[in-house]
């Protein structure tokens, strides 16, 4: 992909982000059914997670109830499931998997998308397509070597067994190697002339100027990991190792019946998330715009 | 050091490319390439973790193609994914389209369009179980109740199981398919509409004419990404029927769940690698397919 292209996606992604273009005032009647239909639309979208909120904050007694609110909220739900004390354990762990594999992507991926954009060697393009090749290996080709590979070494049931194949991306080294294109080389050059070494000239000149790329790596890697499931749930065994979603899974299995529990832990692995997203909206739909158009 | 800094300065580049790279290529080496080639290695032997790995050639892919469960594992995973994905990029292309031409609250609106795709498959595959329970419980049907409905039997049946444990796998992923279709909208230039407006032609033929097909990288880029998704659909599946993956007869179960249950329940470490050669294989195609549908651009 081009450098115009480059520029014509953050474009579109910035005007999708000041909002609507050739937008009429909604005077007409259409317009209005139009806006109401949608906006319902949205509001059903998000019944299921506002049932799961509401749910999680009400007693036993009101749970098959239609009610949005609750009657007489507690919060006895969460100091229940909180106060089991393996959820901070499965918390812990997705946060610092979730963090350690995001700073991981973050720095070898643009170190290795820097360098196949703008050095040029022998082997260059071979690197960058073997790279891109695994991008068509789907994980769950994977999970049985890795689970080989991680009981000869000793790694099932840690963190690091958790972690390892998701080190780095090959989504991630395209994604930061079509932005490096949009960082003049004469910068760069400027750079070299200026004494820093290749590593500095990485790290202090062109690193700084992609950093809606990074940002937008960033938020994708620790979605993913932190809603991560197949893998997680092969390579641990104990209730310690879990992360939220497996630990999730066998709490739900044993609260069979109190639904109100089972919303509260749902919650619990959802909210950061839900959270995350209403503070970071712009950046995170434009890193959506980003990722999405590039892949 | 003396060697270093006898190179000249060409030298010295390379010699620094190939440092930025050496993890990386470790990296990528021995978790990416060597499992691939175990993998499909371990396809044509038979192995139960324990013993040895014995040669088995072809036996594996033989039992895969007389197993009855296979071929009703493969039928459902193709289920999700012929009804998934129209389905989801249908919906997704209308609110995209509508949405584009509304202002009032437009943030508000695509944040709420937006806001499950943050959520964890797992967490909303226990809150959309909760809403499929029969009367006392759930929410759909409790809802149904009121109005006199009969109750649905909606994980319980071997004809609802599938589209229910779907549905959850496509609201998720709406979200993500709305942004991309409205940034796919707004990279079409204004002067084609202009141009349209000034022949006087209708809007239905401005979408068809020309909305549509100015959206078929997007297009394309979409239906390849879900379909990926879909034939990889295990969380919503295992979740939601964990006191019987798979659900009743086998009914719901995709590749990915065969593969699972093969390896790390029946221990049949080869005939899951099989398995997993064959989800390959599929894939490839897909992104093989999308390759020559945008070979144009």
């Amino acid at each position: 992909m081009s450098v115009a292209e480059n520029i014509e996606i953050k474009a579109s992604s910035d005007a999708l982000l000041r909002g609507p273009s050739n937008a009429k005032k909604p005077r007409n009647i259409a317009q209005l059914i139009r806006w109401i239909i949608l906006f319902a639309g949205g509001l059903l979208m998000v019944m299921p997670i506002a049932y799961m909120l509401a749910t999680s904050f009400k007693f036993p007694f009101e749970v098959y109830n239609l009610n949005l609110i609750p009657e007489e909220p507690t919060i006895e739900n969460y100091t229940y499931v909180l106060g089991d004390g393996r959820f901070y354990h499965w918390f812990w762990n997705s946060l610092l998997i979730a963090t350690l594999t995001t700073v991981s992507n973050v720095f070898f991926d643009s170190l290795v998308g820097y360098t196949l954009c703008k050095f040029r060697f022998r082997g260059r393009y071979i690197v960058f397509i073997a790279i891109l090749s695994t991008l068509m290996i789907p994980t769950e080709m994977l999970v049985i070597p890795w689970y080989l590979m991680s009981q000869q070494f000793g790694w099932l049931d840690t963190h690091w067994g958790i972690m390892f194949p998701g080190l780095m991306t090959a989504f991630g080294v395209f994604l930061m190697k079509q932005f490096f294109e949009t960082v003049p080389d004469d910068f760069i050059e400027a750079a070299r002339i200026d004494g820093l070494n290749e590593f500095q000239i990485w790290w202090t000149v062109a690193l700084p100027l992609v950093r809606p790329a990074l940002a937008a790596l960033a938020i994708f890697v620790f979605l993913g990991n932190w809603t991560a499931f197949i893998w997680p749930l092969i390579v641990t065994n104990s209730q310690e190792m879990y992360t939220l979603p497996v630990g999730l899974t066998t709490f739900s299995v044993e609260q069979q019946v109190e639904w109100e529990l089972i919303m509260t832990g749902a919650a619990i692995s959802t909210l950061p998330t839900l959270i995350v997203f209403l503070i970071f909206q712009r950046f995170i739909i434009q890193g959506v715009v980003m990722a999405g158009l590039k892949g | 050091m003396n060697f270093y800094s006898n190179l000249n300065i060409g030298q010295k580049r390379v010699l620094w490319a190939w440092g930025f790279l050496a993890v990386p290529i470790i990296f990528y080496t021995v978790v990416r390439f060597y499992p691939t080639a175990n993998a499909i290695l371990l396809s044509f032997q038979e192995w139960n973790l324990l013993g040895d790995r014995t040669w088995a050639g072809l036996e594996n892919y033989a039992t895969l193609a007389s197993d009855p469960v296979f071929w009703k594992v493969f039928k459902n995973t193709f289920l999700y994914l012929i009804l998934g994905t129209p389905i989801s990029l249908i919906v997704a292309f209308t609110v995209a389209y509508h949405l584009d031409k509304v202002r009032f609250m437009h943030g508000t609106i695509r944040a709420l369009y937006f806001l499950p795709f943050m959520t964890s498959a797992v967490a909303m595959a226990w809150v959309w179980r909760w809403f499929y329970q029969p009367v006392p419980i759930g929410l759909f049907n409790n809802f149904l109740a009121t109005f006199g409905i009969p109750q649905i039997a909606f994980l319980n049946s071997t004809t609802n199981a599938l589209p229910a444990i779907l549905a959850p796998a496509v609201w998720a992923g709406l979200g993500f398919q709305i942004i991309i279709f409205m940034a796919g909208l707004r990279a079409i230039p204004a002067t084609y509409y202009e141009a349209a407006r000034i022949d006087g032609v209708s809007r239905w033929t401005v979408l068809f004419e020309i909305t549509i097909p100015l959206l078929k990288p997007t297009i394309v880029f979409l239906v390849v990404f879900s379909s990926i998704g879909f034939l990889r659909i295990f969380d919503q599946v295992f979740n939601m029927t964990t006191n019987n993956p798979g659900g009743p007869l086998n009914s719901t179960k995709p590749l990915v769940l065969m593969i699972y249950d093969t390896a790390f329940n029946g221990y049949d470490m080869g005939y899951a690698a099989a398995q997993t050669v064959v989800l390959f294989t599929i894939l490839l195609l897909v992104s093989l397919l999308q390759l020559y549908l945008l070979r144009d651009r």
